[in-house]
């Protein structure tokens, strides 16, 4: 049980530039963490800042140039096509938005029954656990029959976590999974999240841009800021005492919903502007 | 979003079938088809004489006797005739098809799919291929191997197998980086089984529409080969049947005329059929099209500002007194007793509705009435169908032009709007106070600027419109004004287009644009939800200072309680097209009255405990 779930090491991702022997773009310059079992991992970080790509790379979507990536002990860095379908069954996504994640030509039955087709699992079987898993995610058993379209945007959230369930994987990434929610579904959504997560021991790198998301779902936080962890530790200490200057801008850019406190907050996040513009003066570079 | 989450769910799939057979078009074209075909296949039933058979004795004989539609200048029967040809003509059209898919499809797969150096190759062939004069091509090939319908036909196909290879590849390519087809993929699916079952979809319906046109081409094609005599002549063909009609035109104009009708018939069929599966297959995207054509016609209202304005704004905003519509716990006077002249804007007893599919109407926005006095912040809280955006859209007057003003009025600064006896805002009165007394602030700054032209001239273009200033007199106003919402370098800003500046410049950018004509209210629509929080921030900072400096009010539409504690004065919370609660932002906050304040405020993530649950509900 000591044992890391998923370990990465110095991962690096970069993607080629368009056109003929244009080199190039590295998103992640070296990143390093790992999850436990039955445990979350919050990635948080501002657009552009690499936390989709770290997602993908472990998913194997996205390029790796350099460092390693340990799943249950296996290196799976560079893991083919072929293995990733044996790797399926134990490693499973969430995405952000709801209304492309799923087919919107396949009915609510078959979406559910794909990964499990893919693991040779029958027909009788198969139709027994899709009617499990959309009982668990909280939805109406003739939702089977029914197309993507027909839900909205929470329910189609709750059908794309059925399917990363399909599998009973070990480690679901989920990648800004409620950020196209509205506030009350994505309450429920991040209470199923943890209610799975107590029922199945299952581990979450959970990727957002919102730290009130990050501070409730996760363990441990990594901050992530173009490219690097400029921060990492327990959950509750980098959420809310933060060490990085990053971290400290990113917490006090978040509005506090009153309208006292927001104010506070504010000229708190002025002072250190202004103490950042004078640094810059005094100092020349950034 | 709002107002299109109406779409009637029990119409829909497999009704394709029916739609197209409710346009009449469509089964016109379809019967016309399908009676063709049955002639070709029963021809050996139906034609009373043999393709060859000839009566010497009767050449050219009138319609009528044995000779149904009389006989040709060998006296073979033209019905007869008209039959067998259609078995040659249909067949040559599937050949041409069906070449022109094997080969366009298979490579638009696998070209959209993987791009790579075969996209590369594949897309330079295609684009060779296209730039062939067909007609020229079909000569030459006719007199290198002789004349042969099919072999005619198979060298058409592959002159239109670009057509497929093109549109299959753009359809695979839009899908390609679908999270569904990510979501396969994490599942271990083969690409051959990704592309069979997540991108063929994609692909069938255009592949369809394009094929029934094809066929057209293809008949009307041969058709014209065969006229010009390059045909086999043994082989009967409508083709040849209207050469010799034509050669004989004096003797008897009917042969011209059965041919003629055939092909014509035929060919617009397939057009037909075409046309109407496009009409079944394509129409149903429309619902979500019409919001975003609505925001851009927002923005194009936003650029169109002015600078004259009104000068003297009231800078010091009054309280404004207390509505609130389901709680009477307030002491102060409600609307109804103040003059409609007193708030910049009020809204009274607002109703909006959508025609429904049953015939009736879908109402969005139900009795809602708020007002708001100069230099204040009213925030509208709600999530996503509440009606918020509808509410700020039609204060704007750029709702769809489908939707209703079932009731109620706006008043802006005491121009009423709202048409009560034609149900919609009169554009007559809104039009002139757009972008000079009313601006607006999008959700999305990239989609509101047009990226052909640079940002200085979208943000000057306006006033040398509008005002009659000189270009160099707009072009000074345009870099104050770009400095006054932050931009570090306002020149290079103005010079730049819009793709080479970040998403938070652009919305400073718009905002420069929605004060640029110093406007007495400003309708922003979730002005920060597309911008990262530290950027949010500053927007906020930004628009809390043109508030202060310039005294302009702003409507703010937002489901983040964060951003209305930063920033309104008072608060109006929505749910399902009714206003619920309203009040100044400490009370809603502190103290909401109503259940749905309690549960929006309830699902806020901020002081809960970490790991525990949020709502009381479980999931099962």
């Amino acid at each position: 049980m000591t044992e890391k779930l998923l370990q990465v090491d110095d991962l690096a991702v970069a993607y080629p530039r368009k056109g003929f022997r244009r080199g190039a773009t590295e998103i992640l310059h070296g990143v390093s963490f790992d999850i436990d079992q039955g445990k979350t991992l919050g990635v948080v970080g501002e657009s552009g800042s690499g936390k989709t790509t770290i997602g993908r790379a472990i998913l194997g979507l996205a390029p790796i140039t350099r460092g390693t990536v340990t799943f249950d002990g296996v290196d799976i860095t560079r893991a083919a096509r072929s293995k990733r379908a044996s790797l399926a069954a134990d490693l499973q996504v969430v995405f952000q938005d709801p209304f492309s994640s799923l087919n919107p030509a396949m009915e609510i039955g078959q979406i559910l029954a794909e990964p499990l087709e893919i693991q040779k699992v029958g027909p009788t079987e198969s139709r027994a656990r899709v009617a499990e898993l959309l009982d668990r995610v909280g939805l109406p058993a003739n939702a089977i029959t029914r197309l993507p379209r027909e839900f909205s945007g929470g329910q189609r959230q709750r059908i794309a976590i059925a399917r990363a369930l399909a599998l009973r994987p070990k480690l679901i990434v989920c990648d800004e999974p409620v950020s196209a929610l509205d506030l009350t579904t994505q309450a429920r959504v991040l209470d199923l999240f943890l209610e799975i997560q107590q029922d199945l021991g299952v581990s979450y790198l959970f990727i957002s841009h919102d730290l009130d998301v990050i501070r409730h779902i996760s363990h441990e936080v990594a901050v992530l800021y173009r490219g690097d962890v400029v921060e990492h530790g327990r959950s509750t200490a980098v959420t809310a005492d933060p060490q990085h200057p990053y971290t400290q801008r990113l917490l006090l850019a978040s509005p506090l919903p009153d309208p006292d406190k927001q104010s506070e907050r504010r000229a708190l996040r002025a002072r250190m502007a202004e103490d950042e513009r004078l640094a810059d003066v005094a100092g020349g570079d950034r | 979003m709002t107002a299109t989450t109406n779409a009637p769910a029990s119409t829909r799939r497999d009704n394709v079938l029916l739609r197209f057979l409710r346009n009449p078009l469509g089964a016109i074209g379809l019967a016309i088809v399908l009676l063709v075909v049955l002639g070709a296949v029963l021809a050996p039933v139906l034609a009373p004489f043999g393709v060859t058979t000839a009566d010497i004795a009767n050449p050219f004989a009138d319609p009528g006797g044995d000779h149904l539609l009389g006989t040709d200048s060998s006296g073979r029967d033209t019905w007869s005739r008209l039959l067998w040809a259609s078995q040659l003509t249909l067949a040559s059209a599937v050949l041409c098809a069906v070449v022109a898919i094997a080969i366009g499809l298979p490579s638009g797969l696998i070209a959209g799919y993987f791009g790579g150096p075969f996209d590369g190759v594949s897309s330079w062939s295609a684009n060779a291929l296209m730039s062939l004069p067909a007609i020229i091509v079909l000569l030459s090939v006719r007199s290198a191997v002789g004349p042969s319908v099919w072999v005619t036909m198979i060298v058409f196909g592959i002159l239109l197998s670009p057509g497929y290879y093109r549109l299959t590849r753009t359809a695979v390519q839009s899908v390609r980086n679908e999270l569904y087809v990510d979501a396969a993929r994490v599942s271990g699916l083969s690409d051959a089984r990704i592309i069979s079952r997540h991108i063929i979809s994609v692909v069938r319906a255009p592949i369809i529409i394009q094929t029934a046109l094809i066929a057209g081409v293809a008949i009307a094609i041969q058709s014209g080969l065969e006229f010009l005599g390059l045909g086999n002549p043994s082989e009967p063909t409508w083709g040849a049947m209207l050469s010799e009609g034509f050669r004989n035109i004096y003797i008897s104009p009917t042969l011209l005329l059965w041919p003629a009708l055939a092909i014509g018939l035929t060919v617009g069929a397939f057009v037909l059929i075409g046309n109407a599966l496009r009409d079944a297959l394509e129409d149903l995207p429309k619902v979500r099209a019409s919001r975003k054509a609505t925001a851009a016609v927002a923005a194009s209202g936003m650029t169109a500002g002015s600078l004259s304005g009104t000068a003297s704004i009231a800078v010091e905003p009054e309280i404004a007194p207390t509505v609130s519509i389901s709680t009477s716990s307030d002491p102060l006077p409600g609307v109804g007793e103040l003059p409609a002249g007193d708030h910049l804007l009020e809204v009274r007893d607002l109703e909006i509705g959508y025609p429904a599919p049953d015939g009736g109407l879908t109402k969005v926005v139900q009795g809602v009435s708020f007002s708001i006095d100069r230099g204040e912040v009213l925030s509208i809280v709600g999530e996503s169908g509440s009606g918020k955006s509808q509410t700020a859209f039609a204060v704007l007057g750029l709702l769809p032009s489908s939707a209703r003003i079932v009731g109620g009025s706006i008043v802006i600064d005491d121009i009423q709007t709202v048409d009560t006896a034609a149900e919609r805002i009169l554009q007559k009165k809104v039009a002139p106070l757009r972008g000079r007394r009313i601006s607006y602030i999008p959700q999305e700054p990239m989609s509101n600027l047009d990226p052909n032209y640079t940002i200085g001239h979208q943000l000057a273009r306006p006033m040398v419109k509008l005002l009659g200033i000189s270009r160099s007199e707009a072009k000074r106003r345009a870099i104050e004004l770009l400095e006054r919402v932050g931009i570090a370098d306002p020149q290079r800003t103005f010079d730049s287009y819009p793709n080479e500046i970040s998403g938070g410049m652009a919305q400073r950018v718009l905002i420069a644009g929605a004060v640029s004509c110093e406007p007495d209210l400003i309708i922003a629509d979730e002005p920060t939800t597309a911008l990262d929080v530290t950027v949010q921030a500053e927007v906020l900072d930004l628009l809390r200072r043109m508030r202060d400096e310039l005294g302009v009010a702003i409507l703010l539409v937002t489901h983040n309680f964060g951003v209305v504690a930063d920033i309104a004065d008072r608060v109006a919370v929505m749910q399902r097209g009714r206003l619920v609660e309203e009040g100044p932002v400490r009370e809603i906050l502190r103290d909401p009255r109503h259940p749905y304040t309690r549960t929006l405020l309830g699902s806020m993530l901020t002081g809960r405990e970490p790991l525990t649950k949020l709502t009381e509900e479980t999931t099962r």
